[in-house]
């Protein structure tokens, strides 16, 4: 009887499979989970840079968080950023497909005009949005040759907010706008013939046919827009500083202020522990809504 | 459809695109206009003349060439690390039966709920001991190692899942190994979804704020998105035509790429892994 040699191709194979996943394993735990970790550590200490301390102070940074008197304004700019950024991206973009996708010449231009921003480098698309919503910029420049005194868009509390999301969602909508077109091309055409014959309009057809069928998508499309809605940074530093007041400081920006240009390094990752819980609890909330909710699963 | 619905819809999409397109001409136009022109009212929709100064301004204020290298050899780096780091794993998951696969691809996913704004404190402290602090490092080892490239394990894994398996078992007969059947069987079909996920990655890291004004600090060494806020007068507020000008220095070039390909960039991204 000869002996099996070890590596038998299944053992081999077996092998391959953890050297494939070692670097995206190794990477996670070193720049995702270790970080994760330390958030929390870091969290429970003080720590100042300047004079090189660092001490544990147990949940004093948690204390402090519920005693912040601008937490509760920058929870409302984060919660209505969120919000009206999800609630604007999403109808507009399912709007944009369905228009799109009707048999019409020139849909492929306009789906390349609405798409256009997204590659457009994001500062660079905040900048040219900054200086047209200068008092004296092309925006109220524009509104003023027809007449109207435009507002001085970046210093009101809701101007400035609705600006925000305003130029976010025309950055990206184009994306969410190609997610819903594929799904949209992928309902079949005689259910809306057999729809038409039972006398159902438009407005009726996409309710009970389009909306279900689509579903998963705008569930994924959801969840990838409320993540990234929480994600929001460059457009909060360049449009508005977070002003006025705190009218459009949001979670991250509070968090940078905090730890970048505070140096309250254990604070800021108190802040940091708080934007995990709230992207955690919303994926969850989500992912949970979607078996009341989503139509069926491919 | 009828002549008015027709027209409707056209009415309602060119309405709708002026905020796509506007902007855009608008940076241009404005970028060439004379500095006394660019606020002037009523605003002028085309330059009354055509001035490069500004242009000239963007490379004498800033190392702009310098840093308009830095943003791409950075971004090409992440995507080719990326490509090759979530090839591997994506083609793993989806086709090696190995003990533990299911849960490690559990743990890699939760990832997606970590982005690195709420581990930037910590991932900053890090390289800070490891005297990374100031170099490229952090802006290229993060988005291939980190929770950037999740996404796009999951994008891979969804598509080589949707392999058949057949073409690999007669590369098994034949006695080609793993990365054999891997590399020349797997990779070459798994083009589009490799299209999908360079364009995306590339996309992400040439729109970093965050990261590189945290974890850079001189002038030579900034990217594109810190460079352009930098054209500030001694006043601190920013000279419009010369931030202009560099803006439209960095977005042309792409959106001249993405309309030359916009086929491949659109259908490419609607057709891959990204659905449902």
């Amino acid at each position: 009887m000869t002996k099996k040699p070890f590596w038998t191709g299944r053992r081999r194979d077996h092998l391959a499979g953890y050297l494939f996943v070692a670097p995206q394993l190794l990477g996670s735990i070193v720049f995702v989970f270790v970080p994760l970790g330390l958030v929390f550590w870091y969290s429970l200490h003080e720590w100042n840079v300047l004079a090189d301390t660092f001490d544990f102070v147990g949940a004093q940074n948690y204390q402090a968080l519920a005693d912040d008197p601008k937490l509760p304004g920058v929870l409302a700019a984060t919660g209505l950023f969120s919000v009206g950024l999800v609630a604007l991206n999403l109808s507009l973009a399912l709007l944009l497909a369905v228009l799109l996708n009707q048999r019409l010449r020139g849909t492929i231009f306009f789906r390349t005009v609405f798409f256009s921003p997204v590659v457009v480098s994001l500062v660079a698309w905040t900048i040219v949005w900054g200086f047209l919503l200068q008092d004296n910029g092309g925006i109220n420049g524009m509104l003023g040759a027809i007449g109207v005194d435009g507002p001085n868009w970046l210093r009101g509390e809701t101007t400035a907010m609705v600006s925000v999301v305003v130029v976010q969602v025309v950055k990206n909508v184009g994306l969410n706008m190609v997610l819903f077109l594929a799904a949209l091309q992928g309902v079949p055409a005689n259910l809306y013939e057999a729809a038409k014959v039972d006398g159902a309009g438009r407005w009726r057809q996409f309710r009970t046919i389009t909306v279900p069928l689509i579903s998963p998508t705008i569930l994924l499309t959801m969840i990838i827009t409320v993540v990234g809605s929480l994600q929001i940074f460059a457009q909060i530093a360049v449009l508005t500083q977070g002003g006025p007041g705190t009218s459009t400081t949001v979670l991250v920006y509070y968090l940078y202020q905090q730890a970048f240009q505070f140096h309250h390094f254990g604070y800021g990752a108190t802040l940091s522990v708080l934007l995990f819980a709230i992207v955690l609890v919303l994926t969850v909330v989500q992912w949970q809504l979607r078996k009341k909710w989503v139509f069926h699963e491919s | 459809m009828s002549l008015r619905a027709k027209t409707a819809v056209y009415g309602l999409l060119c309405v709708l695109a002026l905020p796509f397109l506007f902007p855009t001409w608008w940076m241009v136009t404005s970028s060439v206009k004379p500095l006394s022109e660019v606020f002037a009212f009523p605003p002028t929709l085309f330059p009354s003349s055509v001035s490069f100064q500004a242009y000239r301004d963007v490379f004498t204020l800033q190392p702009f060439a310098q840093q308009y290298f830095n943003s791409m050899y950075i971004a090409l780096a992440v995507t080719v690390g990326t490509l090759a780091v979530s090839s591997l794993a994506g083609y793993a998951f989806a086709r090696i039966r190995f003990p533990g696969a299911n849960v490690l691809f559990l743990v890699i996913l939760t990832g997606l709920l970590i982005p690195s704004e709420v581990t930037i404190v910590p991932l900053f402290q890090m390289f800070h001991s490891w005297g990374m602090i100031d170099t490229h490092w952090p802006l290229i080892l993060v988005p291939i190692l980190g929770a950037p490239s999740v996404l796009a394990t999951f994008i891979m894994r969804q598509f080589f899942l949707a392999l058949p398996g057949e073409l690999e078992e007669a590369a098994r007969m034949d006695g080609l190994g793993r990365f054999a059947i891997f590399s020349r069987i797997a990779l070459p079909l798994a083009r589009p979804a490799l299209g999908a996920v360079a364009i995306f990655t590339f996309l992400h890291s040439w729109n970093l704020y965050l990261e590189p004004i945290v974890f850079l600090s001189t002038a030579e060494k900034f990217t594109l998105p810190q460079a352009l806020t930098q054209f500030v007068d001694a006043y601190g507020g920013p000279m419009w035509n010369v931030q202009l000008s560099a803006a439209s220095l960095t977005a042309i070039p792409v959106l001249v790429i993405f309309v030359i390909a916009q086929r491949q960039f659109i259908e490419g991204l609607a057709h891959t892994g990204l659905k449902g």
